[in-house]
């Protein structure tokens, strides 16, 4: 390829290959390249949108990995009356600001749990406070030099260490970082999406089966066919605002619950299950059909007793994808109020409930630096169970395919 | 026989019960698409009675809240408008060109390890993408642009730009892909015997059979990015800005919405309303977009009679 | 039938047809194998085309003689499984030789494809396209000429010069085969390669379509590959029998239908089996 560089040796070059190569074309040097940057820019492109993955996976977990550790310290703690009802004496005065004062908070609790230890001084475990934590992490922190230098002598007498972050399984939400977790978003997910499937499940499959097995070629047929399609690209937040002025303002149902979310949920999950629910069902060999006619059964016995079982697989595959979608939603459940602040766990799905999106959103938005590693590491916990709902779903649909 | 006749008209009535069950349940969509359109426009026609709509169309000024509070939404859709345009020249490009190069030039294995990989970005959930373009994204920008000597707002319509337009990225790659594909092999073939290269092939042949596929792929996208929220509101800025310095932070229609409704407002304020105005235009907008993404892709149907898709 | 007996039993393949000092050799095929993959498409393939003729390649489905057309313009490159041994030499060059250039094979050696397929764009633009692309012309009076000229050629000038504009894939079925052939001269070839074009095409497309082959001739050497050995009889002046990725007989059409050399070549011909 030198030769197209000087000029005098490429018509050397060039002569001398017409002659023995009647094939030789040196207009397609240019052309080749041409093809070769057009190549080269798709495979950049794909290369790109890997990467992109990749690294935004990595940031993920390197920025989450640190909050599922948590850093405790030991120090002696006195339980008595008078620290029953002011915490914050039961331990030395030189560890307040050391210690979460959440945990301190907690003491109560503690002893009514295990009454054995009222009056009683003992070596405990106790939660740091998300300063400290963060200096543990090697994290920016801001800490005075007093408490650090006794964090750096704790360090030598090794009574100060980071242990498993069990809390982040078991506590709700907090204003302190160090004792906020994500069970009541994950509590609240559970029941706004069991809310999301009872509706929007049966629904989706009783309209796929009318538009499949019922429904004869009308304008009412052709009007819920073109609603779905546009149903479908509506922004979810607008469906936010349909469950404001619907379920909350007209039909006076409480703000916040799960019950309102999971219905506008399934409102926006309907157009999933209803496609796929169809293809699921279009996929069923007529010859099923004319089997069970010819067996004198009548055209709903025929479609609940051998084309629904038949179609069950798909018809789970799009609900399965339709539910994660679900889950990973938040703008419509902003505009419900679902981002209130949750400590605790709701009972019912008429409770004020927020969901593991929306436990996101509120602690991206928290100042703490030391919200940010839990904001990833909810991140990571809800990446997973999307990842495991929508490989499940891959292999159903692969199993389906097996069939015919 | 006539316990055969009874039983005949009992499995009628039956089946004409279910049916009309069935029926319901299909009336369900469309009572939902008619509940989000009267649910914003009777909202949305009250805040109409008490602001000019030819001010919200036109007007520059929008400051909510305060006692002489103007609804101008110009300055609100310029900002929808740059961070949707931002987001589309990263989503096209690069969406078109992941499409190209699985549909034409990776083997069928690449093809099938590569899918699963753009198919979780689309399961991505959107407030995970803000909390990126928040917390990655943005600060990175700043930084980059600082080195320039050039200011940079942590909120600048950039950053939520460019994450929006990942997002965007496997919605384009996914339907372009499907329908590069149903261009049929005769047209490569013919080109390629014809003494074409690959490359022109692809972009002279190709691409302009399957162009209402992709154009309405690329209508999709755009719909998707005018009504995205959580990237916007984690990322973008609340301020509505007149500008054209995507360096600058800017506020779009669906940041307004939530700000509007999250707040502690009377909800019969115009502050409040104004969010079902905004919305009303967003439900219009997005609606079009889908009706000619739609139309498109049956005219591509059509013409390579594919059932599909 | 009686003849059958004296069949030398010794199996020679690819003898030449005619020892004419007046034929000049357009493409000499040399020990050519073919693989799919493990599998074995064409054994040893020995065989020269002549210039300004018709070559037909008959043979039952699934004999080779389409893959065996697409060794002849690197078609098979397309396919990755394919690995191709031996020489094809065109124009006293090997066009598998590592300094050939597949894009240039190709447009020296069009093809027609057995179904018709005209771009979805208009038959102006279907016939201007490679050339354009190519360098040959530029948009204008001489593209104008070129597209001109090639429909003549192609005998469709008359039928569709008032709409040019028009898609082509607007045209019949006879029509759109023509418009492909057109495609395939604009790029000027030495070789047209025909792959069953008439296969998809009624009696009187087809019969056109022939007429055309034989006035083609004049200027392109031709090899085509077809089902219907009527039509070989009618324009091919030698013809080459497939049968199991085998070269069994090439000879003369008329030896061939007359007087085959080989058994197995008459039990085709009278369709004992194909």
């Amino acid at each position: 390829m030198n030769n197209i560089i000087e000029p005098t040796s490429e018509k050397h070059q060039s002569s001398q290959v017409v002659n023995d190569n009647p094939f030789y074309d040196p207009t397609l040097i240019k052309r080749h390249n041409k093809a070769k940057r057009f190549k080269f820019f798709t495979i950049a492109s794909i290369v790109f949108a890997i990467c992109f993955l990749v690294f935004f996976l990595g940031d993920m977990v390197v920025k989450g990995l640190p909050a599922f550790q948590q850093t405790y310290v030991q120090i002696d703690v006195t339980y008595n009356k008078k620290t029953i009802v002011s915490t914050r004496k039961a331990i030395d005065k030189k560890y307040r600001r050391i210690v979460s004062r959440a945990w301190l908070r907690n003491i109560p609790k503690l002893v009514e749990a295990s009454p054995e230890l009222i009056n009683t001084t003992r070596k405990t475990w106790v939660l740091a406070n998300h300063q400290i934590d963060q200096y543990m992490k090697g994290h920016y922190y801001k800490i005075k030099d007093k408490q650090l230098k006794l964090i750096q002598q704790m360090e030598q007498q090794a009574t100060i260490k980071l242990k498993f972050n069990s809390l982040f399984f078991t506590h709700g939400d907090s204003k302190t970082p160090e004792n906020s977790g994500m069970l009541s978003a994950t509590i609240g997910s559970i029941l706004t999406l069991i809310v999301t499937m009872l509706t929007a499940f049966p629904l989706g499959v009783m309209t796929a089966v009318y538009l499949e097995e019922f429904a004869e070629d009308n304008r009412w047929t052709q009007l819920i066919e073109v609603n779905i399609n546009n149903l479908a690209a509506i922004p979810s937040i607008l469906f936010g605002l349909l469950g404001l002025a619907v379920f909350i303002n007209l039909l006076g149902m409480p703000r916040s619950s799960p019950l309102v979310g999971g219905l506008t949920l399934a409102l926006m999950t309907l157009p999933i299950i209803i496609v796929s629910s169809r293809a699921a069902l279009r996929s069923v060999p007529d010859s099923i059909r004319q089997a069970g006619y010819g067996l004198g059964l009548t055209k709903i016995q025929v479609v609940q007793d051998h084309v629904l079982p038949l179609a069950f697989p798909g018809i789970m595959t799009g609900s399965i994808i339709g539910m994660a979608q679900a889950m990973g939603e938040t703008a419509p459940l902003i505009i419900i109020g679902m981002i209130a602040f949750i400590p605790d766990s709701p009972s019912s799905i008429f409770e004020a409930a927020t969901v593991m999106p929306a436990q996101i959103f509120t602690w991206a938005g928290m100042p703490e630096r030391a919200y940010i590693e839990r904001t990833a590491a909810g991140i990571m916990i809800l990446l997973s169970v999307l990842i495991s709902l929508n490989t499940l779903a891959i292999i159903l649909r692969k199993k389906l395919e097996v069939k015919w | 026989m006539k316990a055969f006749e009874s039983k005949k008209r009992h499995n009628e009535i039956k089946e004409k019960v279910i049916k009309l069950f069935l029926i319901a349940a299909a009336s369900v969509s469309i009572l939902t698409t008619f509940g989000v359109l009267f649910s914003i426009l009777f909202e949305a026609i009250e805040f109409f009675q008490m602001r000019s709509f030819w001010y919200f169309i036109t007007g520059t000024e929008w400051s909510p809240g305060v006692a002489n509070s103007k609804f101008g939404a110009l300055p609100i859709f310029s900002g929808t408008f740059i961070i949707t345009f931002i987001a589309m020249s990263v989503a096209l490009p690069i969406g078109l060109g992941s499409a190209i190069f699985m549909s034409e030039y990776a083997t069928p294995s690449t093809r099938n390890k590569l899918k699963p990989l753009l198919e979780i970005l689309a399961g991505i959930p959107t407030v995970v993408y803000g909390f990126f373009a928040a917390i990655t994204v943005a600060p990175a920008i700043v930084n980059f642009f600082s080195l320039l000597g050039i200011h940079a707002s942590f909120n600048s319509a950039l950053a939520s730009g460019i994450v929006m337009g990942i997002m965007i990225i496997p919605i384009i790659s996914s339907l372009s892909d499907d329908v590069i594909q149903a261009v049929p092999d005769s047209q490569r073939k013919a080109s390629l015997a014809l003494g074409m290269t690959m490359s022109e092939t692809i972009s002279h042949i190709v691409i302009p059979s399957a162009l209402p596929g992709i154009i309405s792929a690329t209508l999709l996208g755009l719909s998707k990015a005018l009504g995205e929220t959580m990237i916007v509101v984690m990322a973008a800025g609340l301020r509505p800005n007149l500008s054209w310095n995507i360096l600058e932070d800017m506020t779009t229609v669906t940041v307004r919405i939530v700000d509007s409704l999250v707040g502690d407002h009377e909800f019969n304020s115009p502050d409040t309303l104004s969010a079902f105005a905004l919305g009303l235009i967003l439900f219009f907008v997005t609606l079009l977009l889908n009706i000619v993404s739609l139309a498109l892709i049956r005219k591509f149907k059509e013409k390579y009679k594919i059932n599909t898709l | 039938m009686t003849k059958n007996m004296d069949y030398p039993s010794n199996d020679i393949t690819g003898q030449k047809p005619l020892n004419n000092s007046l034929l000049n050799n357009k493409i000499m095929v040399q020990g050519l194998n073919l693989y799919y993959g493990d599998n074995q498409a064409l054994k040893t393939i020995d065989i020269d085309v002549y210039e300004n003729k018709i070559t037909a390649l008959i043979g039952p489905s699934g004999c080779g003689k389409s893959t065996f057309l697409r060794c002849l313009n690197r078609m098979n490159d397309l396919i990755s499984s394919v690995r191709v041994e031996g020489t094809v030499i065109i124009d006293g060059k090997n066009i598998y030789d590592k300094d050939v250039d597949e894009v240039s094979v190709r447009k020296r050696v069009g093809m027609v494809f057995q179904q018709p397929n005209p771009f979805p764009k208009s038959i102006y633009d279907n016939v201007s396209y490679a050339p354009l692309k190519h360098g040959m012309v530029k948009k204008g009076h001489k593209c104008d000429d070129l597209v001109e000229k090639s429909l003549l050629q192609a005998g469709l000038w008359n039928e569709v010069k008032d709409k040019l504009a028009q898609p082509g894939t607007s045209l019949s079925g006879g029509q759109q085969q023509r418009l492909c052939i057109a495609r395939t001269i604009a790029v000027q070839p030495d070789v047209i390669l025909m792959d069953e074009p008439t296969s998809a095409l009624d009696p009187i497309s087809t019969e056109k379509i022939e007429t055309l082959m034989l006035e083609l001739k004049e200027k392109y050497t031709i090899v085509i590959v077809t089902h219907n050995m009527q039509q070989a009889g009618r324009v091919a002046d030698h013809t080459a029998f497939f049968h199991m990725g085998e070269l069994i007989e090439y000879a003369d059409t008329e030896t061939i239908f007359i007087n085959p050399g080989r058994k197995k070549t008459e039990d085709y011909i009278t369709g004992r089996y194909g």
